[in-house]
């Protein structure tokens, strides 16, 4: 039962009032591309013993979809953000750094 | 025999006697018993039979941790099986039944299978009843049913109810013992918000029993004081009677109050779960004594020795009349210092410790009782009571018995655990005591909060420590430190003072004596409550079940109710002993939640029956219930199936309604259609995204179906889009398709195309929305007049909206028939009223409501598929032959790049055709259509399977639409479908559109 709180209202919002939406900043392969993207896209996903970004939507709330960056072994939460960016932002990343040296995810360190 | 003592107990009102019955029989207890200790003054020492062998057991402990003592609880629909009689509190009336015996608890057949105990060992029922196959479903697994489990399944109602609580505190304290009280009154002090909860009934836990004063007086006088100190303070509740139960993420906490399970006749719910989130978690569960493996530890008379002592001061109930006390350590002596004292004869005290203890058995032995250091039970004897026991060296095989000395109790004591639990559930670590032998917690390795920081403290003897000075110390400083995590300045008072523990070590005894012959081995009992032995998880261990994990899958150690409260280390000292390893390397099991089983009740809470779930509701279902509809599930709604009239059945009801909405009227509440407004600049762009199909084109005023698929390419919606105007679309989905679809647009929305400019608006409830449907439809809505709806100033595939009869409308003109049809929307607050005037206008041309299953059979006469029946999750459009509905002008939409991977642009993909049985049968729903051979199962080859099948009143014959491999390449080809009977039916491959093909009827 994790709380996180939602960047758009503010709330301390409790599990059951969330949808977990999976893996964040996935880059949309549509139309076009090619099989190997297109199953990256759908498919391939981070399974990190560590800091993981993930998308969640205040559901039973304000209705809004946003990022969290958090601790799959500790559950420590370092930050919630909008989703309205396709990279983490600079100043969660560099938390993040200073509290886990070797901190590797995805295309970030 | 066990009896009370003359002096009573301090939890029992001697002046109040308390009527109960156990298997039938009638006996007395006093106000203030737990049902254990009313069984024990009535000297009942046997209380129920072991899961495997059937063997007699008595009561093992006083407390949660009772693996032995469990019984069926009440009659009917308050009947509740595998109740602790240590933790329910005697009650006037109260009615128990001991469990696991034909036909009785003193006859049992099932105790047969002890005789057979050299055969049942650990993994018997894998190796055994494996071949022949058919033996195992028709032979072997009745009897195990039959002769193995706990008590029975409740078979009526739950009676009582049962509700939630919510509580979010500063400070959570777990265990009402001086080290919660301590360190609730450190936190309290400090300012923080404090919740105290203890599973007892009664605050101090162990410390009135064992003595000791705190601060310099007595430590009763001192836990009065204290309560009466917390009760002071209002940022601190405190409740008795409720455990905690579990420890989750980010400080969340179950608390489990059990109201009235010791009072039936109070006006509350039974159990109560308080769902609590803390800032900080204190656990201050105290620590459990630990059994010692001799052979017979489990013949009832054998207990634990806190727990004859706690028998003895709390309930004046004397376990035996000679009461032989077994012990590694120097606390088991306090038990029989205190049994002499309330004069119960002590006929030795066997110390496993060749020196002995220090201090103590002095204390002993001038109070004349015999000490024995360097010694062993080889054996106790006796059956369904103990008689005696063989005194043997402690180091040896058990065979040289000294003595044999007779008594009718063992009070026994292996030393003690901290309870770990509730610091385990969310992931604290633990560590060895050497000098104890026990784990605890390792403070430095708590479980972490969202901020990183640890959020559970450990408080007393749950942190190690026994002494109750250091105990105090302790719980002082973590009641104090969790008030200072919490954003508090606790106080800089000192911690109360105690009595410092003098005691000469512990010395571990896994088994006893040392290297115990086999035959002793095989009757020493680790868990009582699943019969494992150490024989067992030696036996486990040598055949390579060397894991912890698997050695207690293999046996079963640790797996009952009890969770292997009193088994669990002993078990791992063996094992680690047979292995060679030591202890910390072979580690615990997992400690998982609850601590003790809750009732199923208490999680369900109140939800259950009429507000188990949210009912959605029509404004127009009075009328529908009025009218004795009756009702199907359709997600959260309930809509009627059909509305049978007088005598007739639902299948004569809904071929009415067919026939009478395609030859007169018919009228269906299609309010739970799901009604989203999408607007915005972008609207149109956007919703060109989310259907296959082309909607900027769509003109105002006009209506268009469309499909929406996942970005797998599946189909997962479907519905009439109109455009209101140049920025605003209507979008219907689904009876309860709304609220996903909804979400599904404001994801893309929010996530991906986050630069549109759109809203959107889930309105479903805002409108009544009614079909009208039938040749003579029309005539109904021109006697409301209002609105002209003749075929040309409203065409099909188009909507307007006025004034119909009076009443607000936006009528669409569309079809999910294949009649002449008119779907009217008005504001809900008129949906009751427009329906009435409607059946009004329409009684000349014979209007009839009609439900689902006439919508539905209607619509597969026409060809139409449903979101669900045509659908899995699996399908795309093309495999419903929806290509038309697929735009190849877009560039993008949700779904195309999936529908363009190789397997579902295939031709052999199971496609869309109708289905005719050459016998004119309905065909069964879900019916396969095989072929000859068979797959990698041994299956039957499948080429397809039947989708919806229904009668149809219309063509007089079953009509079905399936998905069939090369189906409509096939048409009018038979194919063979599989029957729920085993027998076969064929059926023809036709056009899925039975009626008007041409679509002339609905173009009228």
């Amino acid at each position: 039962m994790l709380t996180l709180q939602c960047p758009y209202c503010g709330v301390m919002a409790e599990e059951t009032e969330l949808s977990a939406g999976g893996e964040a900043h996935l880059k949309r392969f549509g139309p076009g591309s090619t099989d190997a993207d297109f199953e990256t896209y759908m498919f391939m996903r981070e399974n990190p013993k560590g800091v993981h970004f993930e998308r969640w939507r205040h559901a039973n709330g304000c209705g809004k979809w946003f990022h969290a960056a958090r601790c799959t072994v500790t559950l420590e939460v370092f930050g919630t953000y909008t989703a309205q960016t396709s990279v983490p932002p600079a100043d969660l990343l560099d938390k993040i750094r200073a509290a886990r040296p070797g901190f590797k995810w995805r295309e970030f360190e | 025999m066990s009896t009370r003592l003359s002096k009573a107990g301090r939890l029992v009102d001697t002046s109040k006697s308390v009527a109960f019955t156990f298997n039938g029989k009638k006996m007395q207890g006093h106000a203030g018993d737990t049902l254990a200790s009313a069984l024990l003054a009535n000297d009942q020492m046997m209380v129920g039979r072991s899961f495997k062998y059937h063997r007699p057991r008595g009561i093992v402990a006083s407390g949660a941790e009772e693996p032995n003592a469990l019984v069926n609880l009440g009659s009917g629909n308050t009947f509740e099986p595998n109740q602790r009689t240590t933790t329910t509190e005697l009650f006037d009336g109260l009615s128990a039944t001991s469990q696991n015996h034909w036909p009785s608890l003193d006859f049992d057949i099932g105790a047969v299978n002890g005789l057979f105990a050299n055969y049942l060992t650990a993994g018997f029922y894998y190796k055994m009843f494996i071949h022949p196959r058919p033996l195992w479903k028709y032979v072997y697994e009745p009897f195990i049913r039959q002769s193995a489990g706990l008590g029975k399944a409740p078979k009526d109602t739950d009676g009582d109810r049962y509700e939630h609580f919510y509580a979010y505190v500063d400070v959570a304290v777990i265990g009402g013992g001086v080290a919660g009280l301590q360190a609730a009154l450190a936190a309290g002090e400090a300012g923080a918000k404090v919740l105290l909860m203890e599973q007892t009934a009664h605050f101090g836990g162990r410390a009135p029993v064992d003595g000791g004063t705190i601060d310099g007086i007595e430590a009763e006088t001192w836990i009065a004081g204290a309560l009466a100190r917390l009760d002071e303070m209002p940022n601190v509740t405190v409740r008795r009677r409720m455990m905690g139960a579990g420890v989750y993420d980010h400080g969340y906490l179950l608390g489990y109050e059990r109201v009235k399970d010791h009072a039936p006749e109070l006006d509350a719910p039974r159990h109560r779960l308080w769902r609590i989130r803390a800032k900080q978690i204190v656990t201050a569960t105290g620590a459990i004594e630990r059994p010692i493996s001799f052979a017979g530890n489990d013949i009832p008379g054998v207990m634990l020795a806190s727990a004859v002592r706690d028998y003895a001061v709390n309930y004046g109930v004397a376990v035996g009349q000679k009461t032989v006390v077994v012990t590694n350590n120097d606390d088991g002596y306090r038990t029989a210092l205190k049994l002499k004292e309330l004069g119960v004869e002590v006929p030795v005290i066997i110390d496993a410790r060749e020196e002995g203890a220090g201090a103590l058995a002095d204390v002993a032995r001038k109070a004349g009782i015999r000490v024995e250091p360097g010694k062993a039970i080889a054996k106790v004897k006796g059956g369904k009571r103990v008689e005696g026991v063989e005194l043997c060296r402690m180091q040896g095989n058990g065979g040289a018995v000294i003595e044999t000395i007779k008594c009718d109790a063992v009070a026994m004591s292996g030393g003690w655990s901290p309870v770990v639990h509730l610091w385990s559930h969310c992931g604290g670590k633990l560590i060895w005591d050497e000098v104890e032998s026990h784990f605890k917690p390792d403070a430095d390795r708590a479980p972490t909060n969202q901020d990183g920081k640890p959020f559970v403290i450990t408080a007393g003897s749950a942190s190690g420590p026994l002494g109750l000075g250091e105990v105090l110390a302790d719980a002082d400083a973590a009641g104090k430190k969790a008030a200072e995590a919490a954003g508090f300045t606790a106080a800089s008072t000192p911690a109360p003072s105690g009595d410092a523990r003098d005691e000469t070590p512990m010395q571990p005894v896994w088994m006893m004596p040392s290297d115990a012959v086999y035959n002793l081995r095989m009757k020493m009992w680790l868990d009582y409550q699943n019969d494992v032995k150490v024989s067992d998880v030696q036996l486990a261990a040598r055949e390579g079940y060397e894991s912890v994990e698997h050695t207690k899958r293999y046996t079963t150690l640790g797996m009952a109710t009890d969770q292997g409260k009193l088994s669990n280390i002993n078990g791992l000292a063996i094992l680690a002993d047979t292995l060679g390893a030591e202890i910390p390397q072979v580690g615990t099991t997992t400690f998982r939640p609850p601590y003790t089983p809750i009732s199923m009740g208490s999680i369900g809470g109140a939800a259950r029956d009429e507000i188990f779930q949210p009912i959605r509701q029509t404004p127009i279902q009075q009328w529908h219930i009025d009218n004795g509809a009756y009702m199907e599930p359709v997600g959260h709604w309930r809509r009627p199936y059909t509305f049978p009239r007088g005598s007739e059945t639902h299948e004569q009801a809904v071929n009415r309604e067919i026939t009478n909405t395609r030859t007169n009227v018919g009228l269906l509440d299609a309010s739970t259609l799901g009604k989203i407004i999408v607007k915005g600049p972008d609207a149109a762009k956007f919703l060109d995204l989310m259907y296959t199909n082309m909607m900027s084109t769509l003109k105002p005023g006009k209506c268009r179906y469309g499909l929406m698929c996942n970005e797998n390419g599946f189909l997962m919606d479907d519905g009439v889009v109109a455009r209101l105007d140049e920025e605003t679309f209507l979008v219907h989905t689904t009876s309860g398709g709304a609220a996903h679809t909804h979400a599904h647009m404001e994801e893309w929305l929010q996530t991906e195309w986050w630069d549109m400019k759109v809203y959107t608006a889930d309105v479903t409830e805002q409108y009544a929305q009614i079909a009208v449907v039938g040749p003579k439809a029309r005539k109904v809505l021109e006697k409301l007049g209002g609105m002209d709806v003749s075929k040309d100033a409203l065409k099909f595939m188009e909507w307007t909206q006025g004034k119909l009869g009076g009443f607000d409308a936006r009528i669409f003109r569309i079809s999910f028939s294949g009649e002449l049809s008119y779907e009217i929307a008005v504001p809900a607050s008129q949906g009751r009223a427009f329906w009435d005037a409607l059946l009004a206008a329409g009684e000349e041309h014979g209007i009839m409501p009609y439900g689902t299953e006439c919508l539905h059979v209607m619509r597969a006469e026409k060809g139409f598929i449903m979101i669900g029946d045509e659908t899995d999750g699996t399908v795309i459009p093309q495999d419903l032959g929806l290509n038309w509905a697929i735009s190849k002008k877009k560039e993008d939409f949700i779904g195309k790049r999936g529908q363009q991977r190789t397997f579902l642009a295939g031709e052999d993909r199971w496609r869309l055709v109708g289905l005719e049985t050459v016998d004119g049968s309905v065909l069964p729903d879900g019916a396969y259509a095989v072929v000859h051979g068979h797959n990698e199962n041994g299956q039957r080859t499948m080429i397809g399977r039947v989708t919806s099948t229904y009668y149809s009143p219309t063509l007089g014959r079953g009509i079905a639409m399936g998905l069939v491999k090369h189906g409509p390449e096939r048409m009018g080809e038979l194919v063979e479908f599989a029957k729920t009977d085993g027998s076969t039916v064929m059926a023809k491959i036709v056009d899925p559109v039975w009626y008007d093909k041409e679509g002339e009827k609905q173009d009228v």
